[in-house]
């Protein structure tokens, strides 16, 4: 636009931007804001506020179930993402062809990411369930106790990160098929006239391709499996004994358990920076190695 | 010594055929230029020799050894591509290396070959730059510098001028010409000018549906051309070709009558014509002359007068409707709409028979 049209101009860019403006901050914004101004008060779902300053986030700092809460969602961000990733990336490359057969099973790796969790859940309990579960019925016809997977405090964590796992393969693997996509197939021609080995056009050439690919889908998946909530609260009720409680379900049985509104809005501010801190860090991490390239 | 050997190669996409039996020897040392038109099959020809294709049958031989069951990087050649495809993550000096060490050359060699090539290329001091930095004009180099350290037996360049502007694309011409000086290997180049071809290439393979349809060096093409589509395709302005009929007579050389009447006397042998058919007389601009009206072999009104500087085209429109061009002077006087006569230099006129063969003057004895 060119600047003569001044002032007219300038409203008229306001009026296309303004309904997105308007959503944006009634629906993230104002609640962010609002969060933070909770998280120094006690306050309960009746409207009930005094202001308590920073003791809710000393609370926090001294409440053993948090701290256990905190760290089960890092040991399931950990569970889920590196794996993810690398088997995602490894369907996309065996379905990253032009055949039939290829088609349909791009549809139905894609098909479980559109069921809703509860779906997913119901399909892993009739998995995993001890007493008639798939997995129960195997083990029973190979001659072995059913594993408890979904009450035993060392089994609930890697039976959610699972859970998780196939539930979220569909988006990343999107994801690599659109950057494997991109990559010019003749230099795969070249790279076979310079007797490049399968291994090494991987290394050499379709990962580096697929660089930003990987960043992008590491820092989307870390961001989203931080806020794991649906599979805990159904598979396991965050059990046993808080065993596979993540953060966001100590943030919903605060806040809608025991009504403590300040609390859990502390909880969720905690639970924000460490989003954001941890992606910042993968992106400084990331594009500082670019600039040294 | 016969380098390059393509033995009744045919290729089909699906039901389509792009290759029928395509025949062709190669010297040792020869540039070869594939021309055609688009889709004549030129890239897909190369594509096989290079191993990046396979043809559904026939053979490739390269020093009397079959290479078309061979893994491309093990058949000794090398190939620019059409968009370089250079690979974008690594540097021009890695580039070239990653060949070389796939091919286990020790370190040593493989930095004198990558520092020869980057002083005849004068990309040394490009060598740590990735091709995303770089111009056309420079990545081309690198495309063409990497082919050079591998030191194949045959270079394959598919149509690698056509992504640089017009005043690059005549520097490398030049460049190309004087590169293939210096390596000892065979030279295949894809494209479709005509000039390229003509000025780089030993020999023109002229390809077109589906077969080779001529097989010679450049003024050979340009003066015999084997068939019809040959001597249309080759020659700018194009040769003319108008409707013919073979006048009985005794002499040894055929002469011809027109659609509109007049007759041209040809130094094509008579013997080798068939005696009756349709025939066709090709003409190339500067065997047809204007000249004043009712002088010249026969009349023809001016459609279009194009000044070239050096030369002047003129278009024109015989009585029976059918176009010739012709050349005149740079600083012709004729004008759009002038009725003219056109003269006929009937010893450089080409004869073309009713299936397209051609029929051409008797070399000047
Ligand atoms: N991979 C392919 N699949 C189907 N048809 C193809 C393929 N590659 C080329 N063709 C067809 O083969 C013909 C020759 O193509 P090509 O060799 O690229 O022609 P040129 O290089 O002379 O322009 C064209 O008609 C083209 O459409
Ligand atoms: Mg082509």
């Amino acid at each position: 636009m060119t600047r003569s049209r001044g002032k007219a101009g300038h409203l008229s860019g306001y009026a296309f931007a303004g309904p997105f403006l308007l959503l944006y901050a009634t629906i993230l914004v104002y609640p962010l804001l609002l969060g933070i101004w909770l998280s120094f008060q006690r306050a309960d779902l009746f409207g009930a506020r005094t202001w308590v300053g920073f003791d809710n986030y000393a609370r926090l700092l001294t409440d053993p179930t948090f701290h256990q809460s905190v760290l089960n969602t890092f040991v399931l961000a950990l569970l889920i993402v590196p794996p993810l990733t690398v088997i995602a990336l490894l369907l996309a490359l065996a379905l990253n062809r032009a055949t039939r057969t290829a088609a349909v099973f791009r549809g139905i790796f894609f098909s479980s990411s559109v069921l809703s969790v509860t779906i997913v859940t119901l399909i892993w309990r009739f998995i995993l369930t001890p007493d008639a579960g798939l997995v129960a019925e195997i083990s029973q016809v190979l001659g072995r106790e059913p594993l408890p997977f979904l009450s035993h405090p060392d089994l609930t964590i890697p039976s959610l990160a699972i859970t998780t796992i196939w539930w979220s393969l569909g988006f990343p693997i999107m994801l690599f098929l659109a950057g494997l996509q991109q990559v010019p197939p003749d230099i795969y021609e070249a790279a076979a006239l310079d007797r490049s080995s399968r291994w090494s056009t991987f290394w050499r050439i379709t990962l580096p391709s697929l660089r930003r690919t990987l960043v992008l889908v590491i820092m989307l998946q870390t961001a989203a499996q931080l806020q794991l909530f649906g599979q805990a609260q159904l598979l396991t009720a965050g059990g046993p004994s808080g065993a596979s409680r993540t953060m966001v379900l100590f943030i919903y049985e605060v806040v809608f358990g025991r009504w403590d509104l300040g609390y859990g809005a502390a909880a969720a501010e905690i639970l924000f920076l460490l989003v954001l801190g941890i992606t910042l860090a993968q992106y400084w991490a990331i594009t500082r190695r670019e600039a040294e390239r | 010594m016969l380098s390059l050997e393509l033995d009744r190669i045919r290729k089909a996409y699906g039901d389509t055929l792009v290759l029928d039996d395509v025949s062709l020897g190669m010297d040792a040392r020869e540039f070869i230029a594939f021309l055609g038109p688009s889709g004549s099959g030129k890239s897909t020809l190369l594509r096989i020799i290079a191993g990046l294709e396979t043809a559904d049958s026939g053979e490739v031989r390269l020093d009397g050894q079959r290479i078309d069951h061979l893994h491309p990087g093990d058949r000794n050649v090398a190939m620019v591509f059409q968009h370089y495809a250079l690979y974008p993550h690594m540097t021009v000096r890695e580039n070239m290396a990653f060949g070389l060490r796939n091919a286990r050359v020790p370190k040593g060699e493989i930095d004198e070959r990558i520092a020869q090539a980057a002083k005849v290329l004068e990309i040394e001091d490009q060598l740590d730059k990735k091709p995303g930095q770089m111009s056309g004009g420079q990545r081309q180099r690198v495309a063409i510098g990497r082919a050079i350290v591998k030191q194949p037996r045959l270079f394959l360049l598919d149509e690698p001028l056509s992504n640089l502007d017009a005043a690059l694309r005549t520097r490398t011409r030049v460049e190309l010409a004087q590169l293939r000086q210096r390596v000892d290997a065979g030279v295949i180049m894809v494209t479709h000018d005509q000039a390229e071809a003509m000025t780089l290439a030993d020999r023109i393979v002229i390809m077109n549906d589906r077969r080779i349809q001529q097989i010679g060096a450049p003024m050979e093409i340009y003066t015999r051309p084997a068939n019809a589509f040959v001597a249309g395709f080759v020659g700018s302005p194009a040769m003319t070709l108008v409707k013919a009929a073979l006048e009985p007579g005794e002499g040894p050389f055929a002469r011809v009558r027109l659609g509109d009447g007049a007759q041209v006397e040809t130094r094509v042998s008579r013997a080798g014509l068939p005696v009756d058919g349709p025939l066709r007389l090709g003409l190339r601009p500067e065997s047809v002359r204007p000249a004043a009206a009712g002088t010249g072999t026969t009349e023809a009104e001016v459609l279009l007068v194009e000044r070239l500087g050096d030369r002047t085209l003129v278009y024109a429109r015989l009585a029976n409707g059918e176009e010739v061009t012709a050349q005149d002077e740079g600083n012709s006087r004729i004008r759009m709409g002038d009725r003219i006569g056109l003269a006929v230099d009937g010893k450089a006129a080409h004869l073309f028979d009713a299936d397209g063969t051609g029929h051409h003057a008797e070399a000047a004895a």
